[in-house]
């Protein structure tokens, strides 16, 4: 089935590489205490998403270029995702001079 | 060890290492930027993977637009902010459990599962370039979504204008 050359980078160590990344990213996403630092950490869990994507367009038995197209989809939800929570971000700091976690507390009961 | 394979270990390295800076940094100022080095080191997995087209727009928009547009938020708004080290209380404890028990929990499985041999003889890109194979396949197999992604990023930008607009009421 496998013609040509084995491709030398084995599939484990890219979807390992994405797990750990992602696990770093949930971390991060649970425990900052700035805004725009959650923001952030939720794009790390989205571009170990993307690895996997690309990966599997490579590494799969049938490979083709739907995993690129869909890693290119979400790159464009994240960028659109970013716009809109940094905005949110701005005028949230705009009405409370503050960018932590723990004042956006007011629907708290 | 063959240089791909070399190449590989050392870029996921630098992510890592990236990744693991960005949660120990206290400035929120140098997390954005060691964030832009987990998005570059991501770029090279693309490309060595084959995906120059993904690449490239990874760097194009990652690196350079996101982590850009997270530096302009952070100058905008509390810029000296910085996190506090680590506190041993519930939440910190119960979110480090967590995380590493998933990760533990995915890598098992990824070492337990078989994972098919790749096929490296078929070419995905079909005898072009990649991003002449990638238009193709955005343009007549994928138009209606491509469609409909740029609709949301329209809807996006006029949304992110509008939130962030200074309102007479506010004063």
């Amino acid at each position: 089935m496998a013609g040509g050359a084995p491709f030398p980078i084995p599939t484990g160590s890219v979807l390992a590489l994405a797990a750990i990344l992602f696990c770093i990213g949930l971390y991060g996403a649970l425990t900052k205490r700035n805004l725009i630092i959650v923001l952030v950490s939720i794009e790390l869990m989205l571009n170990a998403a993307n690895i996997n994507l690309v990966a599997f367009s490579k590494l799969s038995d049938k490979p083709s270029l739907n995993g690129q197209i869909f890693s290119l989809f979400t790159i464009t939800v994240a960028a659109a995702e970013i716009a809109v929570g940094l905005a949110l971000l701005l005028a949230i700091f705009r009405l409370r001079k503050t960018s932590e976690v723990k004042d956006l507390d007011v629907h708290k009961w | 060890m063959s240089g791909p394979l070399i190449a590989f270990y050392v870029i996921s390295l630098c992510i890592l290492g990236c990744a693991v800076l960005m949660l120990s940094f206290r400035k929120v100022i140098y997390m954005a930027l060691a964030i832009g080095g987990v998005f570059v080191g991501c770029a090279a997995i693309y490309l060595l993977l084959g995906a120059e087209f993904v690449g490239v727009a990874q760097i194009l928009i990652y690196a350079g637009a996101i982590t850009i547009l997270m530096m302009f938020a952070i100058m905008l708004t509390n810029h000296e902010a910085t996190e506090p080290p680590f506190q041993w209380n519930a939440r910190n404890v119960a979110s480090a459990v967590g995380c590493i028990l998933l990760g533990i929990l995915i890598l098992l499985v990824i070492r337990s599962t078989p994972w098919p041999q790749p096929d490296t003889s078929v070419d995905v890109n079909g005898g072009n370039s990649n991003p002449v194979a990638i238009g193709m396949a955005l343009f007549k197999q994928y138009a209606i979504p491509f469609e409909l992604v740029s609709l949301l990023l329209i809807v996006a930008l006029v949304g992110a204008v509008i939130l962030a607009q200074h309102r007479k009421e506010d004063e």
